[in-house]
């Protein structure tokens, strides 16, 4: 502690040491520079792991099965005889699930997400942003379980009658309840960062709120908006539990949303539910499908960036 | 040049039109958002109606039988616990680590920036990918076969890239001129980090993470992968035992074709919801206190 | 900001405590002999079982009602399907393997190549039930040569008109079980002629509760899975008879038809194979004497399935008793 004795003039006396030697401080923020360096390593290893795993099984995986086989055939028969190895039914079951989710969240979400940025009051979007934060945050089984136990046998067999106890519309619904919050609070931000001038100067030439809305502002997000689209495909595309609860598991490539399907996603949940040992195709086409899940989500993510990066409208 | 009536007919102001389009597009966006609420309430309403009436303490003390009346929780609600203790005790080091040094210590440039992507793109990657990973990784390569250890550090690493994420928004929120000061007065960087910026991040750090660990709590698709015993009725007492968690206890319910088995799948989901409003409520709180400790 | 880490500290600690209180939970009892178990010696230890859905039911009471009278044992069932469970029990995973069908030889070869040595032990009889949704109203009986018709290799039967003359223009929706599933081999060996020759387009699960919910839930729906699994849902579904084609008529599986195998060709004894190594611990023998014990009887019948003769269980416990 410093005394009153020591605020004499310096040049009379030595100043106070400093609790611990310099040297020694250094030391420590070395050592710790070089543990907060290898924490991040540690980081960085799960996407290596990631795409290691995944590129050394699917390897395996087309040295008995061609790509294109893969790639375009149209039918799906693993487990069975003759095996068939074309993914495009599984393909297609997660785009058919993944198309009504984004059918339903795209539209919702930008109207919310325009009405929170544009119109709400301060109480209103005191109701609306924790709603949103609690519909994103309920886990996926509980909206298995919703598509499963209601929304089927209340919603869709009422209107069609003929609809499969399992079947995409369903999974599709509540996965676009799942995403809503994504596109919502995501279109939000975006037009949130749009500056008051523009908005002004639309208002200065006689315009109404909608047509500020929806003729300047929207368009002034478009890129952030557009991002939100894509990463709300993105999320569908990836969803596992509740199609595996609701959509089925008949691998089959159709249209239509009122029967049974199987997204990429719910094969991999059958399969390892049944458990296959570890060097056999079967088990390999997990990690085919797998990689396939990756590619297709890297690529949306990716996609999504590159917009906002390059076609965000940059303003003063 | 003024403006003449020949050329008032061309424009047509059409003021009244316009506004009651606007009207009606306000009128539909409480539409919108009253569905959304409504699809949200009748989710939980759904829920609790059906499973409230099995509420009760032998629910949460039971564990599963082949009698749905029986069933309980218990071996899931523990389950649960520990995986969130893994996570807390892998991920959260782990995570806010990295958080620090690439928001304190790394030099702005090509380095950082792939890293700030990587962690983005893992934060997108679908969840079960990531128990494919633990199913190679953990329970075969590093033979932890399929324990709880195996399936707790896997959605550690799930979690991770979104623990480091809401680190690093709440280290950015804290003012560089508090790092000046610190500076100024000769601390060192890590004495600066650990006495001034952390414990002025701590707050915002804190709910990123317990958001991190409501996430980590309600997934199931990893643990698929990694064990998805179908009957276990006791208490994991190592690392390596068998275990199992909520989501997979619920996804289990659901998929038996009984009424009643559907009952307790609700209740379980009451369960679930219940911890996880707990903890939100407990990251609101902490959000709160942030916001009014604050003074820069 | 000191606050927030006494809050950290506080919460951590709580789920501490918490965690270390559900683990002092049930799973601690007194040191008092419980029926069931032998005197003066407490059981403890694993026992983890794995294989059929279809006998997964029994399997599941049996480890419930030993777990209770022995808490310190732990068991887990799985149901990974009885060619899944053979390959889990061949590479010494498990303890017990249950299996609708019995051991094939290419399984046994994986068991000797890893030294893994097993004693198989029926459990019960079971009957394969085909079953249809409670308002196909058209629909009674199915012969044999019906079921092949729709269920082979290349079967294009997508409706039930083209089943049989007289049915009305609905649409078929087929469910069964995986091709893991000791059920799917014997069905489709019984069936189609060839273990595994089956069509491939219909819902296919290693579950048979998934199974059910299917043909609950569509008027034009047909499946096939154990008896036991018809009887917990027959609320939601109708079970078919069978005419085997050799003069027996309409057979519908009931108790009696299935014990006196009578229910041809679809009914069937069902297994647990239980691993040699595994039978050198005490509650692992313990468990398989509970299981194979007079007192089981009713819980196997409780479940849905069909004990077999006394006998069939006393020769089981002989040679269990042999290899220990």
């Amino acid at each position: 502690m410093i005394s009153v004795a020591d605020t004499r003039v310096a040049s009379a006396r030595r100043p106070p040491r400093p609790a611990r030697s310099l040297a020694r401080r250094r030391t420590t923020d070395r050592t710790v520079t070089a543990l907060l360096l290898l924490a991040t390593a540690a980081s960085v290893l799960t996407t290596f792991g990631i795409v290691l795993v995944l590129i050394f099984e699917t390897f395996e995986f087309l040295r008995v099965v061609p790509l294109t086989d893969f790639i375009f055939g149209t039918e799906w028969t693993p487990l069975f005889d003759p095996k068939r190895f074309g993914v495009l039914p599984l393909v297609s079951g997660t785009l058919l699930v993944a198309g009504i989710a984004a059918l339903l969240a795209m539209p919702l979400g930008l109207v919310i997400g325009v009405f929170l940025s544009e119109y709400a009051g301060a109480r209103t979007r005191s109701i609306v942003k924790p709603f949103l934060e609690i519909l994103a945050g309920v886990p996926t089984v509980v909206f298995g379980y919703f598509a499963l136990t209601f929304v089927t046998p209340n919603l869709i067999r009422p209107l069609i009658p003929g609809t499969d106890v399992f079947n995409a519309a369903a999974a599709g619904i509540v996965v676009g309840l799942m995403v809503l919050p994504l596109v919502a609070t995501i279109s939000e931000d975006a037009m949130a960062a749009v500056p008051r001038s523009l908005r002004e100067g639309a208002y200065a030439l006689g315009s109404t709120d909608l047509e500020v809305a929806l003729r300047v502002v929207v368009p002034a997000a478009l890129s952030g908006i557009a991002a939100s689209f894509i990463l709300a495909i993105s999320r569908a595309v990836g969803e596992t539990m509740a199609v595996a609860i609701a959509a089925g598991s008949t691998p089959v490539l159709t249209l239509d949303p009122f029967r049974s399907v199987q997204t990429m996603t719910g094969y991999i949940a059958q399969v390892s539910l049944g458990d296959t040992p570890q060097q056999s195709i079967e088990f390999r086409t997990i990690f085919a499908v797998g990689m396939t899940l990756f590619l297709m989500t890297l690529a949306l993510n990716v996609a999504s960036q590159v917009i906002v990066r390059r076609y965000r409208n940059v303003y003063q | 040049m003024s403006v003449t009536a020949a050329d008032r007919a061309l424009w047509r102001p059409r003021v009244e039109q316009r506004r009651r389009t606007g009207r009606g597009f306000v009128v539909l966006c409480y539409a919108a958002t009253a569905l959304g609420l409504l699809a949200l309430l009748v989710l939980i309403g759904d829920t609790l109606v059906k499973g409230a009436p099995y509420l009760s303490w032998d629910f949460l003390t039971s564990y599963p039988s082949r009698f749905a009346e029986r069933s309980g929780v218990l071996a899931a609600l523990v389950g649960t616990f520990y995986v969130g203790l893994i996570v807390i005790v892998v991920a959260f080091p782990l995570g806010i680590a990295t958080a620090v040094w690439l928001e304190e210590y790394a030099a702005p440039g090509a380095v950082k920036s792939i890293l700030q992507t990587n962690i983005g793109n893992l934060a997108g990657v679908p969840s079960i990918i990531y128990g494919m990973l633990g199913l190679a990784v953990f329970v075969r390569a590093l033979g932890l076969q399929r324990s709880l250890l195996a399936g707790g550090l896997t959605i550690a690493i799930l979690v991770l890239p979104i623990v480091i994420i809401n680190s690093q928004e709440a280290l950015r929120a804290v003012p560089s001129g508090l790092r000046h000061a610190s500076y100024a007065l000769g601390a060192t960087r890590w004495e600066t980090v650990r006495h001034h910026v952390l414990p002025a991040a701590m707050p915002g750090i804190l709910t990123g993470t317990i958001l991190a660990l409501s996430r980590a709590i309600g997934e199931a698709a990893p643990i698929i992968l990694i064990s998805s015993i179908a009957f276990i009725a006791f208490l994991p007492e190592s690392l390596l035992d068998s275990f199992t968690i909520l989501p997979i206890q619920i996804f289990i319910w659901v998929s038996k074709p009984q009424e009643a088995f559907h009952a307790i799948a609700a209740s379980a989901i009451i369960v679930l919801l219940a911890l996880l409003l707990a903890m939100n409520a407990v990251a609101i709180v902490l959000r709160d206190r942030a916001r009014r400790g604050t003074r820069w | 900001m000191i606050g927030s880490s006494r809050s950290l500290a506080l919460v951590v600690s709580t789920a501490l405590v918490l965690a270390a209180c559900g683990g002092a939970g049930p799973g601690q009892p007194a040191s008092q002999t419980q029926p069931g178990t032998t005197a003066a010696v407490k059981l403890a230890g694993t026992i983890k079982i794995d294989g059929s859905s279809t006998v997964f039911p029994i399997s599941e009471a049996m480890a419930e009602e030993f777990q209770k009278k022995n808490r310190e044992v732990k068991v887990t069932v799985g149901i990974s399907g009885t060619g899944g469970g053979f390959k889990k029990f061949c590479s010494g995973e498990t303890d017990i393997s249950d299996a609708s069908r019995p051991i094939k030889d290419s399984e046994k070869a994986e068991c000797v190549k890893n030294g893994i040595g097993y004693t198989e032990l029926q459990v019960a009889i079971d009957g394969i039930s085909v079953v249809a949704h409670p308002q196909a109203t058209w629909v009674d009986c199915l012969t044999t040569a019906d079921l092949k018709k729709i269920w082979n290799t290349g079967s294009t039967v997508k409706n039930w008109k083209d089943v049989r003359a007289g049915f009305p223009d609905q649409e078929l929706k087929l469910y069964g079980p995986g091709t893991d599933s000791g059920t799917f081999d014997y069905f489709t060996e019984a069936i189609n002629g060839k273990e595994k020759q089956s069509r491939s387009d219909f819902t296919a699960s290693e579950d048979d509760n998934v199974l059910v919910q299917g043909v609950a839930g569509n008027r034009g729906g047909l499946g096939y899975f154990g008896f036991a699994y018809y009887v917990e849902n027959k609320s939601k579904l109708k079970v078919l008879k069978i005419d085997d084609g050799k003069g027996g008529g309409c057979v519908e599986p009931t108790l009696q038809t299935i014990e006196q195998y009578a229910y041809k060709p679809l009914a069937r004894p069902i297994f647990i194979y239980a691993k040699s190594d595994s039978l050198k611990r005490t509650e692992v023998v313990e468990f398989v004497k509970f299981y194979l014990g007079g007192d089981s009887r009713k819980l196997i019948g409780s479940v849905g399935y069909i004990a077999a003769p006394d006998t069939v269980y006393i020769d089981g416990l002989a040679k269990v008793i042999a290899v220990k």
